[in-house]
């Protein structure tokens, strides 16, 4: 028997891999080759997909990107086998791309069929919630603490520090949400973890709720996302029939329970206090802090907000202990962060790595420049609201420090490249109106500056009266969406002013 | 008046469940197509909220329609990912194939301008009927439409 590994995930099917997957079932069936399919995650190699791999006594062989077209020619070569065809890239475990990562919280992805509990298991998936169960909350939250991990989603918060404060505010509801609102462009990191291993997601809420007291969790998804709904519901079931969520977690007493939440095409509710509000049924309208959501959150109760990597990363930290984690990384930034090299790029795709590697060698080493083979002119890291970034950043280290000091944001860890054809008043001005349509409206400089800064850039070159208007979205909004508007906005006319030198067409 | 039982049924089946307004939307939008006008007093009375309430939330968010939409929807992201790789001209092509400008509908035709499906790595994204492709070039924009039309 031959097995065969399709991968199921968005990136993957948008390129085809279900035709593909059908395809080879029927050449199976007409040749008489006894052939299994097993629909896995993706590596992330996503210039690569659908990748196709072979289980051969060496390991598993990888092919791609496979279209159906090129089935017979594959079948002909012997791909069954893993022989050599122009598609070949020979072991998965041996290209370059996966082979130079550094994979903690993403050691599964693709390996494994996201919804067998075995393969999680048999892959060191659950180690982190049975050592949990042995401890008591304020040793979960030390362990996570001592690890270094710092809120994945973009604002890097310690996250134990954020435990802590939920687990000593005495309530007799506490929640976790999982914050799965991946809106910023150039990234994909989130929806890669939920539907290639679902359950490590699960594992980590379900520790993050014995550690600060909660029994119920939530997953605020984007609808842009259906996959990810329908394989996180797959393996939210998997997990309760097997007592991992329930009323009784591995014989323990102690319960937690998951519910999906699907957000509806608004990007504001990514943040935090309006992503509560949209959980209540509301409009995403961002509330003022304080209170922090850490002491009145969820209808009210003490509530821990994480991004979906912050609490897919505790169930390694939890196996394996912090030390292990923070080993990796430099400075105040320990651990891994996922980048997702994404835009005019040739290699796209999900590249987890230590902190501290530099712009330039995940763009070319890893990316190999341009799709386009024209020059880089400008990277935008961290976002919509991240900085645009030119030559001139490309050595700068990738941590949390070293790009606030550069006035840029590393955020979620995106990376989007522009080539030289990009118009640099184009996209300040694309911030802008970015900002008008998705601003919440609860605060002026948000609701208003935003339209004025795009009428200041369609219409005139006042430079100085741009700069005012930047500094005081900047000083006066309420949350980050009218407060860092103007960081893509500043660095195009920083390091582009001549692209700012006319009005726009 | 359309038959409004299933409104009444999926309305029941949320008004209890704490905070689930915005699932309930999902669930009549999916089955209805948009949220009809009438199911707005129902939902104000399951949920013990105002109209104004109630509309609020539709009108907040950009999912949620309050009319029909066109037999074949397309959305197009103009994200920044999507615009490195030639997004604004592709969307420009995209409305003078179609004749429909972003946020009009048509009885064939609706459009839609997206922000981001998180297929960033394969840019320019569309999706057609819920179906997402990458890597869309012109030539394969119209391809699609083709197999779309049907």
């Amino acid at each position: 028997m031959t097995i065969i590994y399709i991968p199921r995930d968005t990136a993957s099917i948008s390129m085809g891999a279900d035709d593909v997957a059908i395809a080879i079932a029927a050449l199976g069936a007409d040749l008489k080759e006894d052939i299994t399919i097993i629909r896995n995650g993706t590596w992330g190699m996503t210039y690569l997909e659908p990748l196709v791999e072979v289980d051969t006594d060496q390991g598993r062989v990888a092919y791609g990107p496979v279209t159906v077209s090129d089935l017979p020619s594959l079948y002909e070569a012997g791909f069954l086998n893993g022989l050599d065809h122009k598609l070949c890239h020979g072991l998965t475990s041996e290209i370059d791309y996966l082979k130079n990562q550094d994979r903690l919280t993403f050691v599964r992805a693709g390996l494994i069929d996201p919804l067998s509990l075995s393969d999680y298991i048999k892959n060191d998936g659950y180690k982190g919630l049975e050592n949990s169960l042995k401890l008591s909350k304020a040793q979960i939250v030390e362990e996570v603490t001592l690890s270094g991990l710092r809120g994945r989603g973009g604002a890097a918060f310690p996250t134990g520090i954020k435990w802590n404060t939920v687990r000593q505010t005495e309530a007799a509801q506490k929640y976790i949400c999982c914050n799965a609102d991946e809106g910023d462009s150039g990234t994909f990191s989130d929806r890669i973890l939920m539907e290639s291993d679902p359950l490590c997601l699960i594992e980590g809420m379900t520790i993050a709720g014995l550690a600060v007291g909660a029994t119920k969790g939530y997953i605020y998804l984007r609808s842009e996302y259906p996959l990810c709904k329908e394989i996180l519901t797959g393996a939210i079931k998997v997990a309760r029939d097997n007592n991992y969520l329930g009323a009784n977690i591995c014989g323990s007493d102690k319960a937690f329970d998951i519910e999906i939440r699907m957000g509806a095409g608004s990007y504001v509710c990514g943040e935090e206090t309006a992503m509560l509000e949209s959980l209540e049924g509301k409009r995403g309208m961002v509330r003022a802090k304080p209170p922090l959501p850490a002491h009145v959150g969820l209808f009210g109760a003490p509530t821990v907000i994480n991004n979906v990597l912050s609490l897919a990363s505790v169930p390694i930290i939890l196996a394996k202990g912090g030390d292990y984690y923070k080993n990796f990384g430099i400075g105040r930034s320990r651990g891994t962060i996922a980048f997702q090299l994404a835009g005019n790029i040739k290699r796209g795709g999900l590249v987890e790595k230590a902190f501290g590697i530099s712009l330039k060698d995940l763009i070319n080493d890893f990316g190999g420049g341009t799709y386009s083979d024209k020059a880089i002119k400008a990277v935008q890291v961290g976002g919509p609201l991240g900085a645009y970034l030119g030559q001139d950043n490309f050595g700068l280290p990738l941590d949390y420090e070293a790009f606030t000091e550069a006035g840029a944001v590393l955020g979620h860890g995106g990376i989007v490249v522009f080539d030289e054809t990009a118009n640099m008043r184009d996209q300040a001005l694309f911030a802008f109106e970015f900002c008008a349509i998705e601003s919440c409206g609860k605060c002026t400089p948000c609701r208003i500056g935003s339209i004025r800064g795009a009428e200041l850039l369609k219409t005139g070159t006042n430079m100085q009266l741009l700069q005012d208007l930047c500094q005081l979205m900047d000083t006066s909004s309420l949350c980050a969406m009218g407060g860092m508007t103007p960081i893509p906005v500043r660095s195009a006319v920083k390091y582009w002013p001549e692209d700012f030198e006319k009005s726009s067409s | 008046m359309r038959d409004l039982d299933k409104a009444k049924t999926i309305i029941g089946d949320f008004k209890d469940v704490d905070g689930a307004l915005l699932e309930c939307l999902h669930a009549i939008q999916a089955y209805y197509g948009y949220v009809p006008k009438e199911t707005v007093d129902l939902m104000a009375d399951g949920f013990n909220l105002s109209r104004a309430e109630i509309h609020g939330v539709i009108s907040y968010y950009h999912d949620f329609k309050t009319s029909p939409q066109g037999r074949i929807v397309i959305r197009v992201c103009q994200a920044e990912s999507c615009q490195a790789m030639g997004s604004r001209q592709l969307s420009k092509h995209v409305q003078q194939k179609l004749g429909v400008e972003f946020g009009e509908t048509t009885s064939d035709y609706s459009l839609e301008a997206v922000y981001c499906f998180g297929n960033c790595a394969l840019s320019p994204n569309i999706e057609v009927n819920g179906k997402l492709h990458a890597r869309v070039s012109l030539d394969k924009f119209d391809l699609i439409l083709q197999e779309g039309v049907k």
